[in-house]
């Protein structure tokens, strides 16, 4: 379980959280959506133990985060990490080495689904097969938390589809949580159970996604829009 | 997405609404397994918990029985899929008819249009 108790973060010229409070239990699978500059990449590094909140508290299994939490939560990064003279099998090596969590047959079972080879150098991998290996690297971790960070975002629409499909496939709804990022909610609407808004530091809404479908009769995207509108007019 | 489902509607009743049409056709016969959830949310592409919520949904209404350990079955029970087709019939009908009314037709032109319109298909009866 993950708690966000009146969590503040500020850079030393800008606020990115402007005091949020959240509860995300296992088994399901969270979106955190908002636009670029929103505060979703700095709540995933809360949560990861990156950053550390200005004020307020973070919590993940009632335990405070610092950087040790890094044991149970699998933080995928927007950002490429990788050494680029290791070969794929070489990257998912040194993963396994690092992490005692690491499941080294399921990095291979997904390395497989997400059709890598692993002789290739990381360095000649296409962007999209880079964020397949991504993909291979923070589930193949037998962890309770899986945060992604935009797994999709710069990916053409058959990645995109290999990483949502890879993703049901591959994580463990009964002992895990998994919370999402991105600004492209049409690609992962229908694996998400709940819906997070994110507007200038500030959540907006936490929602059951099912429930905004029968209740508001609309998509997610138009609801997301009008909800970012009526904000605007306050 | 493989199976595109209608962003605006509730994807756990679109799923129980495609699992029931399967039934109806005989793709899924009574007595057959239905895939776990879990290979139902990777074919389809959908959140597991969403499939669970379905496979509940239907197990609720009598289509399908879980039995413990082994999985998730359509019922055999020959009354249950008769309502269910009566179901699936009645609401296929009212969509019609409220889009049907929704464009102006009075109720008369709906029905010489519907006799009219079958009476053109061929060997519909005799399959």
């Amino acid at each position: 379980m993950i708690r966000l108790k009146q969590v503040k973060k500020r850079y030393l010229n800008k606020t990115a959280l402007r005091g949020i409070d959240l509860e995300l239990v296992p088994g399901k699978i969270y979106g955190l959506i908002g636009a670029n500059g929103s505060g979703k990449s700095t709540t995933m590094k809360l949560i990861a133990g990156l950053i550390q909140p200005t004020s307020g508290h973070v919590f993940v299994n009632d335990q405070p985060v610092d950087r040790r939490i890094a044991k149970v939560v699998s933080y995928l990064s927007e950002l490429d990490e990788f050494y680029g003279f290791y070969t794929v099998e070489e990257t998912i090596d040194f993963y396994a080495s690092q992490f005692s969590d690491f499941n080294r047959k399921k990095a291979d079972a997904i390395r497989e689904y997400m059709k890598l080879d692993p002789n290739s150098k990381v360095k000649h991998l296409s962007k999209g097969n880079r964020g397949r290996l991504k993909i291979v690297l923070t589930l193949a971790r037998e962890a309770p938390v899986i945060l992604m960070d935009e797994p999709l975002s710069g990916l053409d629409p058959m990645v995109r589809d290999s990483i949502v499909k890879g993703l049901i496939s591959f994580i463990d709804l009964e002992h895990q949580v998994v919370i999402i990022t991105t600004h492209e909610i049409k690609e992962v609407e229908a694996i998400l159970d709940e819906i997070i808004v994110i507007k200038n530091g500030k959540i907006l809404v936490q929602e059951n996604v099912e429930d905004i479908r029968v209740n508001e009769k609309t998509t997610i995207v138009e609801w997301m829009t009008k909800l970012y509108e009526k904000d605007n007019n306050e | 997405m493989t199976d595109s489902f209608d962003p605006s509607a509730p994807i756990y009743l679109q799923l129980l609404e495609r699992i029931q049409r399967q039934i109806l056709r005989g793709d899924l016969k009574p007595g057959d397994k239905l895939p776990s959830v879990r290979e139902m949310a990777i074919h389809s592409g959908v959140n597991p918990n969403t499939v669970q919520r379905t496979y509940r949904e239907m197990e609720a209404i009598g289509i399908v029985e879980t039995r413990r350990g082994q999985g998730t079955f359509v019922t055999e029970k020959e009354a249950i899929l008769q309502s269910m087709r009566e179901t699936l019939k009645n609401k296929e009908i009212s969509r019609f008819v409220e889009g049907m009314k929704a464009m102006g037709y009075t109720h008369e032109e709906i029905l010489t249009g519907l006799s009219i319109y079958l009476s053109g298909v061929k060997g519909s009866d005799q399959e």
